[in-house]
């Protein structure tokens, strides 16, 4: 039997080989070199543009065959469930009141004492407005639909995206299952090669830049070898990025503020540019990256540990750790990076107790960069000093920092944390909007994890995104860094087309302070005991 | 997950929700997507904690009130029928629907509109509102800035003014009498779109 396999073995290697030979210099020609220089063959911009043709012709057909069958499309909510109307707890109570009280005048039959006798006293209808307000934040809210995917108008061919997907037409389903070949048996392994690629380029190369003595050579070669990879892994997710006022970009010395709707904002806004980054310190792959990129030009990497995480923390203390900086998030739900003074957790500094604690210092003493655990309310003021340290040092790299704090569906802008902007210096404000049709770029992460994430940004159709750099921006004098972190939010949202909202991203995770109902009660009790006082007074 | 939203949700159900709360179909696919992204558990029915986690309501003084609303006695989930049919009290009046069914008076009628609003005071669900229950209201209501003298005053005259048997409680028809010329059709509505 031998003799006649072994020439089919050696045919079916040769093809193989030939295979792969011809799919890595396809690559590396046309997307690896190109990426390299920073060039494009203008082939993206087709493709965007002939999907949004077909999705165009899918939406017309789904809407033909639901009149034909008489069927309701289903339509997403663009513009919320209700109308609600925007009425200050004052005025309504007021004119609650006011209706009631009229009517008293008119009917002849007044109650003696009732709800006329005084225009703002308490009533027992001013439980309306309390309970119709709390029912229409139950249907429709601000702030929860932030953190869930975008609906969009038109369905863009990928089942995740439209609610109740039926069969609609032969034709339809058969782009649809053509679309789903596409993807996932052309564009997927095409996307995970560029990938692993950029990747490895990435922890190679700045490993080795990080092996040459601190210098202006090193800085150049540092910066190069970013940009480069960057943009290969841009590539891999077939991003489309249109960047918008360039002579704004930030300089060096600047701290640059974007909104935050994913861990590949990072790429995007680094493919244009070299960024010193301030982040949390990951574990896995992410942290494989983390400690490559920290070795050729200093970023500054944190650890953001949440009180949950204390048990992980408390297991993964028993385990060696060969040369671990730290895996505390490892398994957690994480966002990339985050700003690092935002909120303290007061609990946090028990975590980095015993051996664990033992080996993040030696490793701060080890590595001269500046990452730091974030652990004790003193370190707020540690992390202030480090940022304004290095951007008073003109030849740094300006600082990359997402003020949000955790990712939002990209529809709004949430609450900025002030941390960044305490420290007197020129904010460069970016605002990043994704455009949805191609596939969502928000990281649901309390539902997937990064790899799971990765996988359903490379199968999808494509990353097109737009840039704006934004006037540079600095504190007013009469402003404080709450003010002004609002002034420069406000900006962003509006260049992004972004809803402007004071409420804070963090609430993904955690639960409303009560300081917030108390101001509502006192706002009510005002009115209550404030004509008290009106009466006692007359 | 797309896919397994819109299986949950018949055709059939539909059509019953529609008859039970007067809600169109278009109305209740969209809510049911307002359901299941709250319902975090993803096991078709709603916790107290679900409802806790939306911020606007968190900070609502009477949000745990109004949580409690949906909630039946003794059940600590509310399933998707439940979450309608307690919405259905905040539907407009409609003018064409008035008089459709005499037997069956529907959820969003002035009536019911007003039960939610009394069931809100009456903790103890005993179908009256005691002096007690309604100073543990107004104290949701207003926090620590009114002094206990000041809204036991207030407590006082409220149910001296509704109260006619001078049994020192408010019943269900002397709320109603209090609240008759206020115009609860319109301050108990949530304009759906349609």
């Amino acid at each position: 039997m031998g003799p006649f396999v072994s020439p089919f073995d050696n045919l079916l290697c040769m093809l193989l080989g030939i295979s792969f030979t011809v799919w890595f210099t396809l690559l590396l020609v046309f997307i690896i070199v190109p990426a390299i220089f920073g060039l494009s063959f203008g082939i993206r911009r087709l493709y965007m543009n002939t999907l949004l043709k077909v999705f165009e012709w899918a939406t017309m057909r789904i809407e033909r065959g639901a009149r034909e069958k008489n069927h309701l499309v289903y339509k997403p909510y663009t513009n919320g469930i209700i109308a609600k109307e925007p009425t200050s707890l004052e005025e309504e109570l007021k004119e609650i009141r006011r209706v009631g009280s009229s009517r008293d005048l008119n009917g002849s039959s007044s109650s003696p004492t009732g709800s006329s006798h005084s225009s703002s006293e308490f009533a027992v209808s001013d439980i309306f407005y309390f309970c119709r307000r709390g029912v229409e934040s139950i249907v429709d809210d601000e702030v929860t639909k932030r953190f869930t995917a975008e609906e969009l108008e038109s369905w863009n061919l990928l089942t995740r995206s439209n609610y109740n997907f039926r069969h609609i037409s032969t034709r339809l389903t058969a782009l649809w299952g053509l679309g789903l070949i596409i993807r996932y048996c052309i564009l997927l392994p095409l996307r995970l090669t560029l990938a692993i690629t950029g990747v490895t380029l990435l922890v190679v190369l700045t490993t080795l830049v990080g092996v040459l003595p601190n210098g202006r050579m090193k800085n150049f070669l540092s910066e190069k070898v970013h940009l480069m990879c960057y943009r290969v892994c841009v590539r891999a997710l077939t991003a489309i990025i249109t960047y918008h006022h360039s002579e704004n970009k930030p300089k060096n010395g600047g701290i640059c503020v974007a909104n935050h709707t994913s861990p590949i904002d990072v790429l995007i806004l680094a493919s244009d540019g070299c960024y010193a980054m301030v982040g949390q310190i990951h574990g896995g792959l992410m942290g494989v990256i983390q400690r490559s990129m920290v070795k050729a030009c200093p970023h500054i990497w944190f650890e953001r540990s949440e009180v949950k995480d204390r048990h992980l923390v408390a297991k993964s203390e028993n385990k060696p750790k060969n040369g671990g900086i730290c895996v505390a998030n490892h398994t957690s739900p994480i966002d990339v990076l985050i700003l690092a003074s935002d909120g303290c957790y007061a609990m946090v500094g028990q975590i980095h107790g015993g051996l664990m604690g033992v080996i993040q210092r030696s490793m701060v003493k080890a590595c001269p960069h500046i990452w730091f655990e974030r652990s004790e309310v003193k370190d707020r003021h540690l992390v202030a000093k480090r940022l304004s340290d290095h951007v008073e040092d003109k030849s740094k790299l300006p600082i990359l920092i997402f003020p949000e704090g955790t990712c939002i569906n990209n529809t709004s802008v949430m609450m900025f944390k002030k941390g960044s902007f305490e420290i007197a210096s020129t904010i460069y404000p970016v605002a990043i909007k994704y455009d949805p049709r191609f596939g969502d770029a928000f990281w649901n992460s309390s539902k997937f994890g990064m790899v799971n994430y990765l996988l359903h940004m490379m199968s999808s159709w494509a990353i097109v995104c737009s840039v704006w750099y934004l006037p540079p921006m600095s504190r007013q004098e009469d402003e404080d860094a709450v003010q002004f972190a609002n002034r420069v939010k406000a900006a962003i949202a509006r260049q992004g087309g972004l809803v402007d909202l004071l409420w804070d991203g963090g609430l993904k995770r955690s639960k409303v302070k009560d300081t917030f109902k108390e101001e509502q009660q006192k706002l009510y009790s005002k009115i209550l005991v404030g004509t008290h006082e009106d009466r006692s007074r007359s | 997950m797309g896919s397994r939203a819109s299986s949950l949700l018949r055709e059939e159900d539909i059509e019953e929700i529609k008859k039970e709360t007067g809600f169109s179909h278009s109305q209740i696919t969209r809510l049911y997507s307002r359901f299941h992204s709250l319902d975090k558990g993803e096991n078709g029915a709603l916790s107290r904690e679900d409802f806790q986690r939306i911020p606007e309501l968190a900070i609502n003084p009477l949000g745990d009130r109004i949580i409690n609303a949906f909630f039946s006695e003794g059940e600590d989930q509310v399933n998707f029928r439940g979450f309608m049919r307690t919405l259905a009290h905040f539907r407009p009046v409609e003018d064409n629907e008035k008089n459709k069914d005499p037997n069956i008076e529907p959820l969003n009628s002035r009536n019911n509109k007003l039960l939610f609003a009394f069931r809100l005071y009456d903790l103890d669900r005993d179908d009256k509102i005691s002096r007690d229950e309604l100073l543990q209201v107004l104290r949701m209501m207003v926090g620590v800035n009114i002094s206990d003298e000041q809204l036991g005053s207030i407590a006082d005259r409220t149910i001296q003014e509704a109260d006619t048997n001078g049994d020192m409680c408010i019943s269900f028809s002397e709320f109603i009498k209090v609240l008759e010329k206020v115009d609860v059709e319109q301050k108990m509505s949530i304009r759906f779109l349609h």
